[in-house]
Parts: structure tokens; sequence; C-alpha cells
């Protein structure tokens, strides 16, 4: 099995192929060229010609290297070891620690069986009011920010990394900037969470092949440690350049495309990593938070359209700030009925408020005359504004539920709100 | 037969080539042989001695040499009593019991058998010298609230004669039951168990008939504007969020059938538990027993391999074929039609396949055609009728339905609910855009009333798109009536509150009375001065109706809230 194979057929993008026999689907392989060794794993076999994807992509390999199949599939060592570690796309450690080798575990494993699954029950607490009070993130959901480039995604990745009540984090970059990624590798170390977290990246400069692991990695490790019991949140970012990523490779290696370009097993390949969030009955859970950015905010563009299917909501960032609508979460009607008797009511009027105060501003914009009502609502927007939507509002639930009701009496009488009387005279201030 | 074998000679993706010798049929099972483990998969094409297998189970792991056995079978779905309650993958493995075998997680190359091991009260009801075909009743056993009729294998060709039947008792699901002999002499030991190829339709009944009785689904904007027929088809298409599943779910509750089987084809784990905890719990109106004793699930969430999903509805309709060989009316809801397409396109892309639209292979509109086929009302042999409903949903990329699963799916289904973005975003629930869709089959309600309330939407609709442009300034007071009745019929009768216990459903004989009242406003000339007027005079009548549709009907103020309603519109009739 440890044979090294030393003639190289073919070399297209980053795909390298060779004559070989007794070679499994999915193995890894050892490529060892002038500039050192490489990691690769078969992707195809046709008869003794076998194709392999070179994760540091085929720059530089020439065809006389050397290739030697190690009889494994890809895998990532699973420990305590790995708290507060960073490593690349191929497992591999970023910062100076040691390399891991023990206890590996295959990553890409089987789906969870739908018997074994629970229906989700627990809030996740962010102390963001937009996510708290409006949109509750609940354990085990798989919900994406959906932004377009600009906007402070990872800012707000970090802080929800930092305050969210989970055991540990796991951070999956992919084509991140590395400012970005010294960002998280900084605010995660100032703030003391970094010794929870795990951190596997991918920037931008490094080769096309790694960026697809990361996501699988991220998700192996979290799920490991969800089964010994963990709340484990996985935040990914940005998915969109892992969908390109496998664009890339699906069009090297010549298959047919199916819109824009995207391989016609983006929905499954979105669909595997996405359906690893869970909550284990009996045992942890793993909570994926991932960043899709919309190329020219086009929601309809197959990334966004393609993860919206698959995921439970999602969350518009725009213009520096969640947005109340369009931002979903599918699953907050499992939790928000359990946590103050307001929550649901003042959720739903204050809503409905700033839908109105929409149509005051459009209406303003427009030349009209401004009512008394209207002028109620354009101070009610301007204080929903910047005391509850402002990204920077850091406060428990609880107290993002007082602040609502104190907005509402600064600007409205009692029954303008539309909310039911005894309510109102339990939390209206006096 | 069944002894063929080969070896693996080239593995892309899901896609396996085996070379073989002697004959092999399309379509037929084949085991690539892993150690200890065995994977399940489908000859989907042959080229001289090569197969091409698409196989059920991830492929890593597998190399060029492995040994593949051919089973001679084509891949079957196993029919017989117990298949009520269950929870199936979409190869028909029990997913409960597969999670006590292995854990957590589904384990490749574990394949269960369909059927419960387990007894059941058997009553013939043929004897020794009858001459039986297949599909006629040798027995019965009682399978929860239903009469399961044993039946004579389907694929049994000519006539049989009985030469033994058990008497009354308990038998094993697997035990011979019967044995049958044809005019050659073969003889054949039946159980109450036999498998039917899940591409095949099943054939064994008189005649197919038009369908032309409502299938009720106690929504009131499907069964008066948009019905559905029992052995009819529909499709549900929409963008993300705007309610597929919900609208799903509802109809599996309330729909007015024996049996319901929900295939959750390549979408969320999440809202199959959903149903999965649930169903359990709730009570069918019908039999006063729980949902789940006439709900089968079959799912092959998004995350489980790709070709098992292209099986998974073939095996939803084979089994909703068998139950409505009992004389039962059987609806089979897809979720979503899209997943099953795009699983068809991944294969064909493997294959080499010369693609067509957006990838989709050429024979796309072929395979949902003959899948939505599958559906009608037959009369089965002893005189009774019996059908399959197939409702399908649709996510078509982008919520354009300009694509090509959407459009191949509207040539062939009978009712078309297009589900809108406007109407989710703007919380009007069920988000069936009224306008665009269309059904070919009779609703609950005279067609001619339905038609007039209808065309007063329509006129509203054009009202408001005018308004938009010309202000409420520029509409003449006609007009505006006409706008304030079409948003009043779109509040009060085509929204319906699912979260409501009274107003998320809605019987036929409420359907009937609530459209009497409606209609009667709508075709009211109303003596109001001006807009204000109008406005005010339609928020009450809304108010009070709303109010009304929220009474359950065995509520002592269910008719006083009726009048008061009556009452107040009738004060501004004119003439």
């Amino acid at each position: 099995m440890q044979k090294v194979y030393t003639k190289i057929e073919s070399i297209v993008g980053n795909v390298i192929t060779v004559r070989a026999t007794g070679v499994k689907n999915q193995d890894l392989a050892e490529v060892t060229t002038k500039s050192g060794i490489s990691y690769a794993n078969v992707i195809k076999l046709d008869h003794d010609l076998v194709s392999l994807q070179v994760f540091s992509g085929a720059q530089g390999i020439s065809t006389g290297d050397s290739v030697r199949f190690l009889g494994v599939p890809m895998r990532v060592s699973f420990s305590d070891n790995l708290l507060g570690r960073i490593f690349n796309g191929s497992g591999e450690p970023r910062d100076k620690g040691p390399a891991l080798n023990e206890n590996m575990i295959e990553i890409g494993g089987p789906s969870v069986n739908p018997a074994k699954r629970i229906i989700p029950k627990n809030m996740i607490r962010t102390g963001i009011p937009m996510i708290d009070v409006f949109n509750t993130l609940v354990e085990s959901q798989k919900l994406p920010i959906f932004s377009i480039s600009g906007e402070p995604y990872n800012q707000l990745l970090a802080r929800i990394a930092m305050q969210a009540e989970v055991d540990m984090i796991v951070l999956g970059g992919m084509g991140l900037k590395y400012d970005d990624y010294l960002f998280f590798k900084e605010t995660l170390e100032k703030s003391g969470a970094m010794s929870r977290t795990i951190m596997f990246i991918h920037t931008a400069s490094d080769p096309t092949v790694e960026c697809t692991l990361v996501p699988d990695m991220a998700l192996a490790v979290a799920e490991q440690f969800a089964l010994k019991g963990k709340k484990v949140l996985v935040l990914l970012t940005d998915m969109t350049n892992y969908c390109d990523s496998l664009k890339e490779m699906a069009i090297t290696m010549d298959q047919v495309p199916s819109n824009r370009g995207y391989p016609g097993d983006l929905y499954s390949n979105l669909a595997a990593r996405y359906e690893k969030a869970v909550d284990f009955d009996g045992a942890g859970s793993v909570t994926i938070l991932g960043v899709t950015t919309m190329p020219g905010d086009d929601v309809t563009h197959p990334v966004p359209d393609n993860t919206g299917y698959i995921t439970e909501g999602q969350y518009y960032l725009r213009g520096g700030h969640i947005e109340p609508f369009g931002s979903l979460s599918r699953l907050k009607q499992q939790v928000n009925k359990d946590t103050r008797d307001d929550h649901r009511a003042l959720m739903d009027a204050m809503i409905k408020l700033y839908a109105a105060y929409k149509e005051s501003v459009e209406k303003k914009a427009m030349g009209f005359l401004m009512s008394e009502w209207d002028e109620k609502l354009l101070k009610y927007g301007s204080l929903f504004e910047s005391k509850l939507m402002d990204l920077s509002v850091n406060i428990p639930l609880e107290e993002a539920l007082d602040l609502g009701w104190e907005i509402l009496a600064e600007c409205f009488e009692k029954n303008e709100t539309g909310l039911k009387s005894d309510l109102i005279s339990k939390y209206w201030p006096k | 037969m069944g002894n063929n074998k080969g070896h693996v000679v080239s593995v892309n993706g899901n896609m396996v080539n085996v070379e073989f010798t002697g004959a092999i049929t399309k379509n037929e099972v084949g085991y690539i042989i892993l150690g200890n483990t065995r994977l399940k998969s489908e000859v989907i094409r042959i080229n001289s001695n090569i197969a091409s297998l698409q196989v059920y189970e991830m492929t890593g792991g597998v190399a060029v040499g492995d040994e593949v056995e051919f089973t001679g079978e084509l891949l079957s779905a196993e029919l017989g009593p117990g298949l009520l309650t269950q929870i199936y993958d979409g190869l028909q493995n029990p997913l409960p019991q597969l999670a006590e075998e292995c854990g957590f997680f589904l384990q490749r190359g574990v394949y269960l058998t369909a059927i419960p091991d387990k007894n059941w009260d058997f009553t013939p009801v043929c004897k020794v010298g009858d001459t039986v075909v297949a599909g006629d009743t040798l027995g019965t056993v009682p399978e929860g609230v239903f009469t399961h009729k044993i039946m004579v294998p389907f694929d049994l060709l000519g006539e049989w004669k009985v030469v033994s039947i058990v008497k009354s008792g308990n038998y094993n699901v697997r035990s011979t039951i019967a044995t049958i002999e044809n005019e050659n002499g073969v003889k054949k030991d039946l159980s109450m168990v036999f498998e039917w190829p899940v591409k095949k339709a099943i054939k064994c009944y008189e005649e197919r008939l038009r369908p032309d009785e409502t299938m009720v689904t106690k929504i009131r904007l499907i069964d008066t504007f948009l019905p559905v027929a029992k052995g009819g088809t529909y499709c549900i298409p929409g963008p993300f969020g705007a309610g597929k599943t919900v609208l799903q779910h509802l109809t599996s509750k309330n729909a007015d059938v024996d049996i319901v089987i929900i295939a959750a084809c390549g979408e969320r784990a999440g809202e199959v538990v959903e149903v999965l905890k649930e169903f359990p719990e709730l009570i069918d109106p019908k039999t006063g027993r729980s949902l789940m004793e006439r709900t089968i699930i079959i799912c092959n969430t998004s995350s489980m391999p790709v070709a098992a999903r292209e099986a998974s509805v073939y095996t939803a309709v084979t089994l909703a074929e068998y139950y409505r060989n009992m004389g039962l009316d059987v609806l089979l809801l897809a979720d979503s039609t899209s997943r099953w397409a795009q699983a068809m396109r991944e294969m064909s892309g493997r294959l080499e396949e010369i693609p067509g639209e957006e990838a989709f292979p050429a024979y796309l509109e072929s395979k949902i055609a003959e899948f939505y086929e599958r559906a009608g009302k037959v009369r089965l042999k002893d005189g009774t009728t019996a059908s399959v409903t197939i409702g399908g949903t649709v996510s078509p990329a982008g919520g354009n339905f300009e694509e090509p699963v959407t459009q191949a799916t509207l040539k062939v289904v009978g009712a078309f609910h297009g589900l809108s973005r406007e109407r989710s975003d703007a919380r009007k629930y069920p988000a069936i855009d009224p306008l665009e869709s269309w059904s070919k089959y009779e609703g609950v309600l005279p067609a001619d009333k339905v038609s007039k309330a209808y065309s007063i939407l329509l006129r509203g609709n054009e009202v408001n798109q005018m308004m938009k442009v010309v202000g409420e300034e520029g509409t003449s007071l006609e007009d505006y009536i006409i706008y304030q009745k079409g948003e009043l019929l779109d509040s009060v009768y085509l929204q319906q509150n699912s979260f409501d216990p009274v107003d998320a459903a809605v019987v036929v004989e409420r359907q009937v009375e609530t459209f009497d009242v409606l209609y009667d406003i709508l075709m009211s000339n109303f003596a109001l001065d001006d807009k204000k007027d109008v406005r005010l005079f339609f928020n009450r009548v809304r108010q009070a109706f709303l109010d009304w549709n929220g009474t359950a009907q065995d509520d002592k103020a269910y008719s006083s809230r009726k009048d008061e309603l009556i009452t107040l519109y009738k004060e501004k009739v004119r003439g």
C-alpha cells in the first residue's frame, strides 16, 4: 500500500492523474515535490488511472514528482488539545504550536439519523437585541447572515463568538482577507474567548482546494465535541467563497455547469454541510451561523438562493444593522413563548409600528404633509434605530424588552400600540 | 438469475462502472462488496460489458477491482401490513430501527427489512378451489382502523387456483398463508408480504376514472377557488420562506383522505422531526385515532445520499398505489420535487449526457410526467373506487417560475398553487397567489358564484394597480368600493390563520355558509357617500367578519356574531 508512484500522467488545474492500482476512492496521498510535501485526495478512479486533487494546488508539480498513497481518507485530529489552536485548510497548524496527529477522525462523515434528532428548544443569547428579541437564535439552528461585501459581518460574527452562551466556538474561515484573519485572532485573544475557540482558516491567498475542506474540518470537530455533550457554535465565513471554490474546481474538471457556472450538486454540497447542525438526543448540539455574501446584493444569486432553501431563516445585514424585514429565524417560535410573556406580542407590535414608520418616511420623502401620527412614528423610528437596531447595543433580552416598552411609552399612547391591555398594565413604564 | 458478478472499473462520485459477464437487466440492483459492507446500487446504463451503477451510498473507499454482486431484481418496495406509522428512508429502511442498531448516524450499507416482523389476525376471504388473479384479495387483517387486504402479488401473470389457504387466526407476516397453482402446475407459496419494483406503476384495476370528487383540505382558498380532486395532481411552487412546507403539513393534517404519505425528499431534517414528534400527539377528527396511524413518512433529507433521494419519490408512490388497491383514498405529498429533479441532474452529469436547459437532463419532462401520471382515481375489480392524489412542492431557483422543473410540472398537473414572496412578506397566509394560480377541478361551491367573486378580486386588483399611479384622489367612488370589496374577500376569506384553533381548518358546510354571506356583500350596492365612509364601513365589516371567523360553530356566539355582521352591512345596502 505504501508504494510510491513517480510518473504523473497529467496536471490540469489542481488535479493530477497517476497510474496506480489498489487505490480507494477518497483516499489521501502525499505528493512530494521540490518545494515540499503536499497532500492530495482521490476524487476519481478510471481503471488504473487515478485522479487526485492537490490541496496546495498543482503549481510547481513536475511530472516526475512522486505520489504515495496513504490508504486512509482525509482526517483531522480530535482532542481537547485543539482548543485555542489555529489550523489551515489541510489541518496543519497556522499558529506556532505543534502539529496534532492523535485520535484522527474522518471528515465529511455520515448524516445524522432524523429519528435521533429532537425538536430544538433552547435559545442562544447573544446580547444583540435584533437577534435576541426579534429573531431569536436557537440551539442547533443553521442560519446564514446575508450581506454584501463591505458590511461588518465579520465584526458581527466576532461579537457573537465572544458573547454567545455556548461551551465552545469553531470558526471556519474561507477566503478570508489576511486582515480579517488577524482581526478575528486579535479580537478573540483580547476578549479571552480564544481558549474555548478552534479556528480553521483559509485565507484568500491559500490554495483553492483547502478552502473546500475548511467547513468539513470545522464541522467534523464540532460534531465530535457535541457528541461529548458540548454546546458548539460553528461560525463559517464566507460560504460564498466556499461555493466559488467548488465552482472553480468543477469547471476545471469539465463538469457541466448548471446555473451561472455553479455545479449541479451545489445544493447537495451546501446541504450536507449545513445539515450538520443538530441537537443530539442525549448529548450536545451544533449550531451553525454562516456568512453568505450576495454578489450584487442579489438574493436570487445561486449561492444565497440555495442557502435560503437549506437554512432555517436568515439575517439580512444591510447598512450596518440587522434588517427587521426579511430577516427571519424559523425556529424562534420554539423558544420565544417561554422567555417572558410579553416577548412575542412586543416583538410583533414593534415591528408593525416600525413598518408604519417606514411608510411615513416614504410619504415624507415624497413631500406629503406629516400628520400628528406620522410625527409620532418618525420619533419612534429614530429611537428604535438608535437604541435597538444599532449593532453596538449590547444588552440582555430582558433589558431589551424593557427598553422596548420605554420607547413605546415615550412615543405613543397606550391604545395606539395595538398591544393587549393586560400586557400594557403589567409592563407599561409608570 | 441472481448470481451474476462483476468488478469495479471506475468510480466517479456516486457513479461506478462495473465490468460484468452474463446477462444484466437495466435498473436491477447490485451490491458493491466492501469488506463486510455492501453498498446498494442500481444499474442505470449498460454499454457492451460495462454497466453504470448509481450507488445509493457514499462511495468513499471503493477501489477498482472491488467485487459487485447483481441480484437480478429491480429496485423494489416491500408491501404488506405494518407499513402505516413507519418512518422510512428513500430505500424503505426503517429509520427508528436503524437508530437502535447504529446510533446517531446513518451508517452506510445497513439494510433492514421494511415490514416489521409481527403477527396479524388473518381472516381468509378465498377458499380452496377459487380462481384468483393478481390483485385479488386472499384475506384481510386489521391494520389500525383499516381493513388491510392481503392481495395476490401484482406481478403474477394469468389465472391461479387456490390450492390451500389457512383458517382464520394469528399468523406471522412472513409465514405462508396460502398456496396457489397455475395451469402449468407451477405452485407458489404466498405470505402477507410481497415486493413490487418501485419505478413501475401498479395497474391492477379495472379502469381509470376522471377525478371528479373534491379532496377537501379545509383551506378556504383551496377548496373554494383552487380545488384539488381526489385522484388529481397539484403542485406548489414557491420561493424559500413562502410557506410551502407549512402548507403541506396543514394539508397532511386536514385532508379528507384515508391515508397520507409524506415524502420528504431532499429537504431539511428538522421539518421531518416536527412531523415525527407532532403527529403521534394529534388526533385525526375522522377516526378519533392518532394522526400517525394514517401516515407513512418517507424521509430522505438533503444531507442523505443523492441517489436514494431519486428513489424516495418512487418508493412513496408505490406505497400509495398499494393502499389504493385496497379501495382507499391516498394522498401523497412530495416535498420537494425540485430536489428529486436535481438528483437526476447530478446523475445525468456523471453519465456525461448532453445537458438540456440549466443542465437538467433532456428526459426531465417525461420523468416528471410519468411520476404525476401515477396519480388517479380508479375503479377496482370489486367495483369500489379509490384514488391516489399527488401534491408536489417545487423550489424554483430564485423563486422564478420560468425554470425547467416548474414548467415541466405545470404541463402535467391539474392545479397550480403558486406561492408568492409579496404575499408571504405581507404575512398573508396561505401565501398562494390567487391571481396567478389555477385549478381544473371542481370545487365545493357553485362555479358561477365563485367565478363572479373571483372577478371582483381581479377588478379590485386592477383598481389597486391604478391607484398606485393616480392616487386615491383620482379614483372614482365606484372603483374604490370594488377595490375595498376585493380587499375584504382577500382578508376574510382567502387569508386563513393557521395558528388560530378555529380558523385553521374550516369544514365544507362552514365554507358554504361563510361564502354565502360574503357573496351577498360582494354583490350588494352600498349607499356610501365618500371614500372615508367606504373605508370605515369596510373596516367595520372586516372586523365583524373576522370575529365571526374566529368563533367555533358550537359556540353560542356563533349565530349572534353572524347576525351582527349581517345587520351591520344590511344597514348600508342601497334599495
